[in-house]
């Protein structure tokens, strides 16, 4: 049977646990228990939370409250604001008269945050923007630890010729900075006209698909990296011998085995890399190479937002709020989840 | 040291030799897209397109292809972006000054900064400041630095510019150092502080964490034993030990940033480094422009990280048997 180490050696750590009823806790209820503990990481993780909820909510909030369609433009509309017919798009607001000026936050149910320069529900927008970064922030991490484990599992399992081309293959990718590689990859696959032809099926250029799996790749090698040391020096490991001795393939060592022991670093990883996915795609689409038109995501408003900065600026802060208070949150989350699972924190990552 | 050396050399030149390839095989031989027509920017005569196909070898094979390219880049340098007809390769050594001036600069406010951050974290231990600080470290980490760029340009630009201690601030842009130095530094105080933020809060944590662990060694007690003052317990013993993950870090973040990493900052500031010009041609879909920062980029940085390797090896040579 599997020993988790790192946990084993938290019941000697944790003086409060070191009760008579100790027997027969798992150490990842032991985990649960110091993670519970944590009131700031619970916080964070609320908060997180309920800022999946409320992006999810977007066609809800969009529909029913602001009642609006938050992919349309609207540069003739009217709305009401007081008693007072408004118009969406104001003209002749300038110094001189001239130019055309988008409504300010209403701070109301309609036009929340104020316009867009096409008349769009800013508040809206943040909430369906909100929606793309998470899906792209939560797969593309989850991508890059699933292939990470794999390649790792694999790579530090057989060693030789297998790991020594894996590893290669990572370095490679280690060594190519990450926003220069996800450039190159998002200018080549974005500007193709008829978008990816992947033999199979074929992707639009618009799809979330392209910066969803160019950000996945690219990191992959900083989660394979600890894994694999740890699947080395787990192999060498006593029960991995004993299960040796009563027969046991590679499969059952590598998924019964080795997987369960590792599974706790790949846990602690996936927060503070959803963090830095959400970041890096924030950052791509303000680069105008992440999420295209027609989809928004809170980079590509934080880029439509910067014409309208000294006008209308919260076009622009309120995404930016958004990502800050997401990252936060994870990062937060992150530190108490190693605190909890990894008490001697073998796992340090920025 | 010298046996080091050279393996590690040698190692350089595989990489940088699989890079180049990787990057030529992104942007010539990618499926179902046609190089010629992407070189040739936004809406190209047939002229043009035939033009390139000759120029770069497209009608020939890969190997081809690749050894033409490496030759354009790196020995004639006469790589020409076709959206602007201009050379690609003096484009960016002029820009290059304005980068080296961005990332110089903050990297002097980030060390100073993150060294006394976490030097008062790490004292205060036990204090409610020392959470107030790693969660101030935690902001700087979490904040998009774009976004942040933004704000700072909204305040300091606009809303606060009347304000006295905003109203020196000049208008987005660069001025040379040569041209006039004053102006130089007064452009450049908020993109350093900006740009610094994120690596303030990273090496303060890295730091604090660093310092709290040397505090258990062994060395330390026999210091505190031999009755030395509390102040060079940590400043000679424990800060100079705490300081090697810290070193080695900052090399290849310097690398990275000069590479290439400080695109998002030059963006939003307006300031004409390599990392606006990569973004202009992003915007004007100016393949060699983009293709030629990448390479450069790439490189810079992977040599970048070679050195600090060997000047790591040669200060510390418990890593040299690697």
């Amino acid at each position: 049977m599997a020993v988790f180490e790192p946990e084993a050696e938290g019941i000697v750590l944790d003086a409060e646990e070191t009760g008579g009823d100790i027997v027969g806790r798992s150490p990842w209820a032991l985990a649960g228990r110091r993670l519970l503990r944590n009131r700031i990481s619970l916080a964070a993780l609320t908060l997180f939370l309920l800022i999946v909820v409320v992006s999810f909510g977007a066609p809800i909030y969009a529909h029913d409250i602001a009642h609006t369609d938050p992919f349309a433009s609207n540069v003739t509309g009217t709305i009401k604001l007081n008693g007072k017919t408004v118009d969406v798009i104001q003209q002749g607001t300038g110094k001189l008269g001239l130019g055309e000026t988008p409504i300010g936050p209403t701070w109301s149910s309609q036009y929340f945050l104020g316009a867009d320069n096409q008349g769009r529900d800013v508040a809206a927008r943040v909430l369906y923007g909100g929606r793309s970064s998470l899906i792209i922030g939560l797969s593309s991490a989850a991508l890059a630890c699933l292939l990470a484990l794999l390649f790792a599992l694999v790579a530090g399992f057989f060693g030789g010729f297998t790991d020594t081309i894996i590893s290669r293959l990572m370095d490679l990718v280690w060594a190519f900075p990450v926003y220069l590689l996800a450039i190159s990859l998002a200018t080549v696959l974005l500007t193709s006209a008829h978008g990816l032809n992947l033999g199979l099926f074929t992707l639009s250029a618009s799809s979330l698909w392209i910066p969803l799996l160019i950000i996945g790749l690219i990191y992959v090698p900083y989660v394979y990296r600890p894994i694999r040391g740890q699947v080395l020096s787990l192999r060498e490991k006593e029960f991995v011998e004993a299960a040796i001795a009563q027969g046991a393939g590679s499969f059952r060592l590598i998924f019964r085995e080795i997987l369960p022991n590792v599974l706790s670093t790949v846990i602690v990883l996936l927060p503070l890399m959803i963090a830095t996915t959400i970041l890096t795609e924030s950052a791509l689409s303000y680069l105008s190479i992440g999420v295209q038109a027609p989809q928004a995501s809170w980079g590509t408003i934080i880029q439509d937002g910067q014409a309208l900065l000294y006008t209308r600026p919260w076009v622009a802060i309120g995404p930016g709020i958004m990502i800050l208070l997401t990252v936060l949150a994870l990062n937060v989350f992150g530190d108490g989840l190693r605190d909890a699972l990894d008490p001697r924190s073998k796992v340090r990552s920025r | 040291m010298l046996t080091f050396a050279i393996r590690r050399l040698l190692g350089l030149v595989a990489v940088l030799l699989v890079l180049s390839i990787l990057v030529f095989l992104i942007f010539f031989a990618t499926p179902g897209i046609d190089p010629a027509r992407r070189m040739a920017g936004r809406n190209p005569s047939p002229e043009t397109i035939a033009q390139i196909k000759h120029e770069f070898g497209l009608d020939r094979s890969l190997p081809v292809q690749y050894v033409l390219m490496m030759k354009k880049l790196f020995v004639t340098r006469d790589l020409i972006s076709y959206g602007s007809q201009t050379k690609v390769i003096p484009e960016i050594t002029s820009a290059a000054p304005v980068t080296f001036s961005l990332v110089i600069g903050a990297a002097v406010i980030w060390v100073v900064f993150s060294i006394l951050v976490g030097l008062a974290a790490a004292v205060l231990r036990g204090t409610v400041l020392d959470p107030i600080l790693m969660i101030l470290a935690l902001i700087g980490i979490s904040v998009p630095v774009f976004w942040l760029g933004e704000v700072v340009n909204l305040f300091t630009q606009s809303r606060w510019h009347g304000f006295f201690l905003f109203s020196w601030v000049p208008p987005l842009g660069y001025t040379p150092l040569t041209q006039d130095p004053l102006k130089w530094f007064e452009g450049l105080v908020f993109p350093w502080l900006t740009l610094s933020v994120l690596y303030v809060g990273f090496y303060a944590r890295v730091l604090r964490a660093n310092l709290i662990e040397t505090e258990n060694e062994d060395y330390i007690r026999t210091a505190r034993a031999k009755g030395i003052s509390e102040r060079r317990v940590l400043l000679r013993h424990n800060l100079r030990t705490s300081m090697i993950t810290f070193v080695s870090l900052f090399g290849l973040d310097l690398g990275v940033l000069i590479g290439g990493g400080a695109l998002l900052t030059e963006v939003v500031f307006g300031l004409p480094g390599v990392g606006l010009l990569t973004y202009n041609s992003l915007t004007g879909l100016d393949l060699p422009v983009i293709m030629t920062t990448v390479i450069y980029g790439a490189f810079f940085i992977t040599i970048a990280s070679a050195l600090v390797d060997l000047l790591y090896a040669w200060l510390d040579p418990r890593v040299r048997p690697a």
